[in-house]
């Protein structure tokens, strides 16, 4: 399936009871829960649950910190059934809206009569939409639509009749029969022709007033010229669109009017393995990894790159939060020259082993901006997971497993949305002068207990096979962080290993309700004595933080008394890149049995250990 | 029959679309029996029951319809249950 905006493929989807948690929410400030079911692919129905939690929140005073909207609609075709979508759509994007009724299809009645609806409203922003069904009939092909002069002037009669309230202006989609063909923008008598006049005119109206800018011709040639009018629709009910893309046309209001009260983003924050870059650089190493031209995923994460620099440029801030060491993640951004990101770019760079929610909170105190300013992109399903549960007003687009539609997902969900540009603001990333720094960080926000509960994980432990073999040859030919050892073997080594009545192997995966990981871990054990010495012991850096270390030791002791050995024991022999497991055995609770070179050495009896309770539901 | 298997999967469309647990969908079931069922409602209704079985209405259709059951009948005639 291709990338269908309206669908809000960015957004995770609704909770299955999205009905009872809207009709739940309350208190004083309901603003935050409002806004995290908002931020959910809401279809039709799911609109209207949201807003009439939003409707009782600003009727008891109680919306905050959602900032407040009122909103008259003024239009040729009736809007009715946008309202709800266009409150969802607020509430995501930070505001509270008020829709006041405002009749359809009188727009010149609405704006001179000083007693109408419309002028009576106490709405402060008044959105003015127009479609081709404005436009009179005209016959002469050959002489200019007298259309767009009408609708012109009637933008200009709108201003002048609402002096004092913000106007937002629309663009007029295309209209969807064209009355020659191919030939219509040539003949200035057709409406095709009178619409190329009237949406330059909006654009330059708004630019020269100040005024909101709502491109509702784009938002309808996204969607598709013949998607975007539903004649039988219309026809019955006078909606100006067909009905099911009002949720992704309401989160396009919406954006626009959470700009317009300075609630748009202001932070983009990305990971690096994956999301900057093709593969993992701590594994990979600066040769491995894929960025820029040469392949087609290089080019992709290249497009990511470059987009990020694109928003930098008009003035939103760029910051990194990735689980690597500080110098491996740093290293392509000095050294790789097909980056397009370099350090000087990045404000704030958060490379480390803690929880990605602690490391955002750092990164927003250290910009002095709030946490509801991030947009975080993440390819990891389970970190998206964990920040959207510690810290839902953080922006988390999911992303599509193919990292080519990155950008158009990232740009998609319209957090980045502005009502005005000057050349200041393209400066603004220029002035979070602390470049690259690191942010200090504070106490862990995360409760991770009660998250990796939730994660479902199932664990499953077997010894090496001929199935798993091709991936443990690839895992021990390539991992450098989580590899107590690093020793390579070859297939034929390994699977002379399969045969070794003295050697026990173990092959780790893990699925979770995300999915399936895969097999994320390796260990090759020999048996010596009453000991089993651990040769191997490598591990998927995705998967940590999780308690598989614990989990993978617990099979381990396991597997050692079965054998009617007494003890474990472990070897880290540092390579210059597993400083992350400098100190495994150690947090596992062996002890220390001295040094071998500079290898360190750890023991483990078997009898001692106490495994815990894990988070997994184990099988074998 | 196709009808009643319908109308049970209406039910939980129609409780979501109406906001009301209660409501059960029967043949008989018409726009004023559930308190929620107007004009822009029923558009709700018609776009989630689209939606849903992967079908669109004509006109006709939309306009046309006096009860639960006749919905079910062109329902079970679109997706060739009838």
């Amino acid at each position: 399936m291709a990338f269908d905006p309206t669908a809000l493929p960015w957004l995770p989807p609704p909770p299955t009871d999205l009905r009872a948690r809207a009709r739940a929410v309350d208190g004083d400030d309901r603003g935050r829960a409002l806004q995290q079911l908002a931020t959910s692919r809401l279809d039709l129905s799911g609109v209207r649950h949201v807003a009439k939690a939003v409707k009782r929140a600003l009727d008891d005073g109680a919306f905050a910190p959602l900032r407040r909207v009122d909103l008259a609609i003024l239009a040729g075709s009736t809007v009715d059934l946008m309202k709800d979508s266009i409150v969802a759509g607020g509430a995501r994007h930070g505001v509270a809206v008020a829709v006041h009724g405002v009749p359809f299809g009188q727009v010149q009645q609405e704006l001179l009569d000083p007693t109408s609806a419309l002028r009576r409203s106490p709405a402060d922003v008044v959105l003015l939409m127009l479609d081709h069904r404005a436009l009179p009939a005209h016959g002469d092909p050959a002489t200019p639509h007298p259309g767009s002069a009408e609708v012109l002037d009637l933008v200009d009669q709108a201003r002048a009749a609402l002096a004092g309230r913000t106007l937002v202006l629309a663009t007029m989609p295309a209209p969807p029969v064209r009355r020659f063909g191919g030939l219509d923008p040539a003949l200035p008598g057709t409406p095709a022709a009178a619409v190329a006049v009237i949406n330059p005119g909006i654009a330059a109206r708004a630019a020269s007033w100040g005024a909101p800018l709502l491109d509702l011709a784009s938002v309808a040639a996204e969607a598709g010229t013949a998607r975007w009018h539903d004649a039988a629709h219309y026809h019955l009910h006078k909606l100006p669109f067909a009905p099911d893309l009002g949720p992704w046309v309401g989160d396009h209001v919406g954006r626009l009017l959470g700009a317009l009260r300075g609630a748009a983003r202001k932070c983009l924050v990305l990971d690096l393995d994956n999301t900057c870059w093709g593969g993992v650089i701590g594994d990979d190493g600066l040769e491995g990894i894929e960025i820029g031209p040469g392949t087609g995923l290089g080019e992709a994460h290249a497009a990511l790159q470059r987009y990020a620099l694109d928003l930098r440029a008009r003035g939103v801030v760029l910051a990194v939060c990735s689980k690597n060491d500080d110098a491996n993640a740093r290293q392509p951004f000095r050294e790789h020259p097909d980056m397009l990101l370099r350090e000087e770019h990045i404000a704030v760079f958060q490379a480390n082993w803690r929880d990605k929610a602690s490391n955002l909170v750092a990164i927003a105190r250290t910009l002095n901006i709030g946490t509801d300013a991030l947009v975080f992109v993440d390819d990891n399903p389970v970190e998206r997971a964990i920040v959207r549960e510690h810290l839902p007003e953080v922006a988390v687009p999911e992303l599509p497993d193919d990292p080519s539609g990155y950008v158009a997902t990232v740009a998609g969900g319209g957090w980045f949305e502005a009502v005005a540009w000057s050349a200041q603001d393209g400066a603004r990333a220029d002035q979070y002068r602390a470049n690259a720094q690191r942010a200090t960080l504070q106490e862990q926000v995360a409760d991770l207990d009660s998250f990796h509960r939730s994660l479902e994980m199932r664990i499953r432990f077997a010894p090496f096979d001929g199935v798993g073999r091709p991936r443990i040859a690839q895992l021990i030919g390539r991992s450098n962080q989580f590899n107590l050892t690093t020793r390579r073997y070859t297939a034929e080594q390994i699977a002379a290993m399969e045969q070794d009545p003295d050697v026990v192997t173990l092959q780790v995966r893990l699925t979770d309700r995300f999915g399936d990981n895969g097999m994320i871990a390796a260990l090759i054990g020999r048996v010596a004595g009453a000991a089993l010495e651990i040769d191997t012991w490598l591990m998927s850096c995705r998967v940590l933080g999780r308690r598989v270390e614990e989990a993978t030791l617990a099979e381990l002791v396991r597997l050692g008394r079965e054998r009617g050995l007494s003890h474990l024991v472990g070897r880290w022999i540092p390579s210059g890149r597993n400083g992350l497991v400098e100190h495994h055995y150690d947090k596992l609770g062996f002890e220390g049995a001295g040094v071998d070179r500079e290898h360190t050495l750890w023991r483990l009896d078997l009898d001692r250990h106490e495994p815990g309770d894990l988070p997994f539901a184990v099988e074998r | 029959m196709a009808i009643d298997t319908i109308c049970s999967e209406l039910t939980p469309i129609f409780q979501d679309v109406f906001d009301e647990d209660d409501v059960v969908v029967t043949p008989a079931l018409t726009a004023a029996d559930v308190d929620e069922w107007d004009s822009l409602s029923h558009i709700r209704l018609v776009v989630a029951i689209e939606a849903h079985y992967g079908l669109s209405f004509t006109s006709a259709e939309m306009a046309g319809l006096r009860d639960c059951g006749e919905l079910a009948a062109v329902i079970a005639r679109k997706t060739g249950r009838a």
